[in-house]
């Protein structure tokens, strides 16, 4: 990591301490901890698609099906089998990361548009699938009581203690994703990126990467799902529709597709706007999500991190033609 | 109800097959035309459907059902024009993945205004020509079949005449074919954009509104609506006229017969495989040329 | 040398081209192609615009197939292999449309070049362990190395996209050195360059030389290929009309003809060297 990384990791540490305790202070916003979870459980999926998205520079409209399937698999080991939930989690992750693989070869052949087509086309059958495997899944109706994580015997129960598991999982992973980034595999990423032909005359394996970054952000998305299906303990194949891949992608892009900090800021903003400050709209909310996701995308394409750097820029320019 | 035979039933089949192919023949001819000008594809596509279905539901209710099928087209294929002023043609220079966020985002933003106006229920509509069916056969078939083929008939028939013998049909072929030639020419590529649009959403809305009195319209059909189609426009080789047709009607024949012999709570799903089926293996389609797709950028 | 000598691999050779030929859909853009590159040599190849020169390039790197033909390195087959096996065996190149990571700085470019030279994998890169650490400066240094032998040090941490043409022409070059090639093609090189700089690139194709590397540059500044070149393969619509040191291809007949009727390009050179 660089300093200003490490600048910024040690920032954003230090808010996610002092949260809690600001939030329990006040009564009307104590339910805000339990949005910061959710903030937590998406960050782990907006990680994997920023990197896939921003760094690799490929697209996908389907990953709330990467999440589906690891929260199923979560609850059907546990609820149906009695397996272990850190296990359940384990097998979600793997299988989840077989599926990928399996999409992930023939779909990373394609680009732009088609690649999108086909990522929503998988997104979809998944959630026909979620709802149409009545059996193992509950169908429409749901799937309940799925047991709570375990540590060291001791049932994670509390917000709080959901709240730091969470994030302690978002910061480890967050430090993974930044390694990365500063390292050959993502210098390999950004370069297939800004010129693929390029990338294959220096000997970058073009395909692959895009492959396996693929299943890495379908593993990130399948262990965040599995902490949702902890945490919530119920779930219904409506939880991971085309509307919620859609909000993901938002999520990136409207932080900020070319910067992992973008995609904590893009989920933090739309996780709240969801759960909290649009309940005033109603269902009306995906008006409200377009229009800001069409804003961004005309107006600010590079998302909100780039408002300071492009204002400074601004002001910088403004101060030369007056000197 | 008479029972009926397993050749009734096929028949059955085979007729909700054409009529839902139809509707998807008619998104994937929207597909294309959009395509082959912009070498984009309209995520929104199958929000215009679904405008169509709707806004005809309005309108029948206070005109008579030539005018308020008109009027739904017109009123559409505005929405269709207001999109590309707004949000298309600012992008001049957009990538790829902006291109594609924008139309997603006008398609949701499409179905908030649609949720807002008609709420979330089902809309019903009378069949135009009453319920009674006919029996064609060996199958009771409901006479609005034979209105949505009817006029998918009228719209391929009109398409193939606007794109042979009009000035502007000829120029957008131009532009399906090398667009930096048909710019050279003197053709105002930036109206062929617009006209593009405006077309797609006409199609759509009339699709939309003569499919609706047999399967019902609500507000969030679109998105499978535009997968099917796209599903179909691929099927047929992305670009290709008949093929679009050919496609919608393959397509939607083969999910009537999986829906009815195999399973219906699958039903969507194969018009989706048939879509991964098509881009991962063959994805110049059926119809189109294999060196055509090597360059194509897919 | 006649028809049958050239037509197999000559000891000495890099680089030899036998009968290649290139068809899209009708169109012919290489037929019969069949030349060798010595080793340590600097090798130009001319010919009108279209004539299929960067074809040629493309399908030496792997990115097409040819219809008919082969092309070998050291005596090996590498017709019809994946750019990245083509680049790992030795064989780097630049681009004439400059295809660099604009989005990088300028150090990053040429540190992707080292790809093929390192091994860190995604967990360990993930993992920072300590040898992907160490392999991380030994990639900055070779790296800052070539950028330093292109005389683009002080660029180094700026962002790619916003260097001046000349200067991206240059990255390429050093990104391209940075994988360690046997050979080196450069695509249109002085393209866009005014005379200073082109002299600095002629320069520098002395120096790769002078390091071991093979050089085949494709050209259309006649200068820069009389001054740099030891030898010269003209092609002509897809095919080889001349091949020949550089004072034998200047007055060849049929490489005057081809060049008849090109602006600014081969008559304009006889002048100026006169």
């Amino acid at each position: 990591m660089n300093r200003q990384d490490t600048g910024i990791f040690l920032g954003v540490v230090v808010l996610l301490t002092a949260f809690p305790v600001a939030v329990s202070q006040v009564e009307a916003i104590s339910h805000y901890l339990d949005v910061m979870i959710f903030v937590g459980i998406f960050s782990l999926i907006t990680m994997g698609l920023s990197l896939l998205m921003g760094y690799a520079g490929q697209v996908s409209l389907g990953h709330a099906a990467f999440f589906g399937l690891g929260a199923y698999t979560s609850g059907i080991l546990c609820v149906k089998l009695a397996v272990s939930p850190w296990l359940a989690m384990v097998s979600g992750a793997l299988f989840t990361g077989a599926v990928a693989y399996a999409v992930g070869v023939p779909s990373l052949k394609l680009k732009g548009h088609y690649l999108a087509m086909a990522t929503l086309g998988f997104g979809v059958i998944v959630t026909i699938v979620l709802n149409e495997e009545v059996e193992f899944t509950g169908g429409p109706s749901g799937l309940s009581d799925v047991p709570r994580l375990e540590i060291l015997g001791v049932p994670i129960r509390g917000e709080l203690e959901f709240y730091i598991l969470v994030w302690s999982m978002v910061l480890l992973v967050l430090v993974f994703c930044l390694n990365v980034i500063h390292s050959r595999i993502g210098r390999a990423l950004r370069s297939i990126h800004d010129s693929e032909v390029a990338a294959d005359a220096m000997g970058v394996e073009t395909a692959r990467y895009k492959v396996m970054v693929f299943v890495l952000s379908a593993v990130l998305a399948s262990l965040a799902g599995s902490l949702y299906a902890h945490y919530v303990r119920f779930l219904s194949p409506g939880s991971f529709d085309l509307l919620l891949s859609i909000k993901l992608v938002m999520m990136v892009v409207v932080g900020g597709m070319h910067s992992l900090w973008g995609a904590l800021l893009g989920t933090w903003l739309l996780t709240f706007l969801g759960n909290e400050w649009l309940h005033v709209f109603k269902d009306f909310d995906i008006l409200v999500y377009g229009a800001i996701l069409l804003f961004v995308v005309m107006a600010l394409p590079e998302g909100l991190v780039s408002v300071g750097p492009r204002l400074s820029h601004m002001w910088k320019r403004g101060r030369e033609s007056e000197g | 109800m008479e029972k009926l035979s397993l050749g009734g039933q096929l028949v059955q089949y085979l007729f909700t097959g054409v009529t839902v192919g139809s509707v998807y023949g008619m998104v994937a001819l929207g597909f294309n035309i959009i395509y082959n000008v912009t070498e984009m594809i309209n995520f929104a596509q199958g929000e215009f459907v679904m405008l169509g279905g709707l806004m005809m539901v309005v309108c029948a209710k206070f005109l008579p059902l030539p005018m308020a099928f008109v009027l739904t087209v017109a009123i559409v294929t505005a929405v269709g024009v207001l999109m590309e002023r707004f949000t298309i043609n600012p992008l001049k220079n957009a990538s790829v993945l902006t291109l594609i966020i924008v139309t997603i985002a006008v398609s949701i933003l499409l179905k908030g205004i649609a949720m807002f106006i008609w709420g979330k229920d089902p809309y019903v509509m009378q069949p135009f020509s009453g319920t009674k069916p006919i029996h064609l056969f060996g199958a009771a078939v409901q006479t609005q079949i034979l209105w949505v083929l009817g006029i998918s008939a009228v719209v391929v028939v009109l398409l193939t005449l606007f794109f042979r013998k009009t000035r502007y049909g000829k120029a957008m072929l131009a532009c399906a074919d090398n667009l930096e030639a048909a710019r050279l020419v003197g053709i105002k590529v930036k109206f062929m954009v617009l006209l593009s649009f405006a077309l797609s959403a006409a199609i759509g809305a009339a699709a939309g509104a003569v499919i609706t009195p047999i399967s019902l319209m609500e507000y969030d059909r679109g998105a499978l609506l535009g997968l099917k189609g796209f599903g179909a426009a691929v099927l047929g080789g992305l670009g290709s006229f008949y093929g679009a047709v050919a496609a919608g009607l393959i397509l939607g024949i083969v999910e009537s017969l999986c829906a009815g012999l195999i399973s219906s709570g699958y039903k969507d799903a194969v018009g989706l495989l048939v879509l991964l089926l098509v881009l991962f293996v063959r994805p110049s389609g059926l119809f189109g040329s294999v060196e055509a797709s090597k360059i194509k950028k897919f | 040398m006649t028809h049958m000598e050239t037509r197999h691999h000559q000891p000495g050779e890099l680089l030899h081209v036998d009968s290649l030929e290139k068809s899209f859909g009708g169109i012919r853009a290489l037929q019969g192609l069949t030349f060798g590159v010595p080793a340590g040599a600097i090798k130009a190849v001319i010919g009108p615009n279209g004539a299929g020169k960067t074809t040629l390039f493309n399908l030496v790197t792997g990115i097409l197939l040819p219809t008919r033909g082969t092309i070998s390195l050291n005596g090996k087959t590498i017709t019809g292999r994946r750019p990245q096996m083509i680049a790992r065996l030795g064989v780097s190149r630049t681009f004439q449309n400059v295809l660099i990571f604009g989005r990088m700085t300028v150090l990053e470019n040429v540190m992707v070049g080292r790809h093929m030279r390192s091994r860190a994998s995604l967990l360990s890169a993930g993992l920072r362990l300590p040898w992907m650490r160490r392999e991380e400066q030994e990639i900055r240094a070779r790296a800052t190395e070539r950028l330093d032998f292109v005389g683009l040090a002080d660029r180094a941490k700026e962002r790619a996209g916003n260097l001046p043409l000349g200067e991206q022409k240059l990255l390429e070059v050093a990104r391209a050195l940075a994988t360690e090639p046997k050979i080196l093609l450069l695509d249109e090189p002085a393209g866009g360059l005014n005379t200073r700089e082109t002299e600095r690139l002629a320069e520098l194709i002395r120096r790769i030389r002078g390091q071991g590397i093979t050089v085949v540059l494709v050209e259309h500044d006649m200068n820069l290929v009389m001054d740099v070149s030891d030898d010269i393969v003209v092609i002509s619509f897809g095919q080889k009309i001349a091949e020949g040191k550089p004072r034998e291809i200047k007055k060849h007949p049929a490489v005057i003809e081809a060049y008849l009727g090109e602006e600014g390009g081969y008559a304009n050179a006889e002048g100026r060297r006169a």
